[in-house]
């Protein structure tokens, strides 16, 4: 079941090597996107675009807000 | 949208997901750095003033004011013990009853700005406002600095 995390723990994990993913549109992320993440799109998330995670390490998705 | 996505990603194989609900917003919000073609552009957070002097709820004004003004400011930020912005001193309260404590005068929850709003933007909308000058906050109320149009770099 997926975890909510807050900033901190955000931090923690990030230093772990955790992998981050950021779920909005692909325009919004080349805005603006936190360091080290990667884009993959909502709409466009399937087995074929998160093949490029790794399925051991952790992963964090994260959008631009509660919504 | 971040939960959907960690589902959907459960649901492909990957066994450690978590989602960071608050997001960009939150992390932005807290003055951490951003990557991106937007990333350099001067935000309130940066180029605020962060040697506004501060002070606590219980000290006198003609304390607070005397070094206040001391400094060249005309206005004091009250803080608690984590710096988390309770109140605002104007001039009109610092050169008001010295004698009076600090709590008894000021402003109640000024308005305050994250430090990713863009310092252009923010510069336009106070001098449309007629507004000297804003407080800077991350989202958790933690004093930053102060911003005020003429801080933003010029374009």
């Amino acid at each position: 079941m997926p975890t909510p995390i807050d900033r901190n723990m955000l931090q923690r994990l990030i230093a772990q090597g955790a992998q981050l993913v950021e779920v909005l549109p692909r325009a919004e992320f080349e805005e603006e996107h936190l360091p080290g993440a990667t884009s993959l799109p909502l709409r466009q998330l399937t087995a074929e675009t998160a093949s490029t995670l790794s399925k051991t390490v952790p992963v964090i998705t994260y959008c631009w807000d509660f919504t | 949208m971040s939960k959907r996505a960690a589902w959907r990603l459960e649901t492909l194989g990957f066994e450690q997901v978590h989602h960071y609900t608050p997001g960009k917003e939150d992390w932005m919000a807290a003055g951490l750095p951003i990557e991106g073609s937007k990333a350099s552009i001067p935000r309130v957070g940066s180029v605020a003033r962060r040697d506004v002097p501060t002070c606590r709820l219980d000290e006198r004004v003609g304390d607070v004011s005397a070094r206040v003004l001391a400094k060249g400011w005309d206005l004091c930020v009250v803080v608690n013990e984590g710096n988390i912005v309770l109140g605002r001193l104007k001039r009109a309260a610092l050169e008001g009853d010295a004698d009076a404590i600090v709590e008894s005068v000021m402003e109640p929850g000024p308005v305050t700005y994250r430090p990713h709003v863009v310092a252009a933007d923010a510069a336009r909308t106070l001098s449309e406002r007629h507004v000297e000058s804003v407080l800077v906050t991350t989202g958790d109320g933690e004093l930053i600095g102060v911003f005020g149009p003429e801080d933003a770099p010029s374009p």
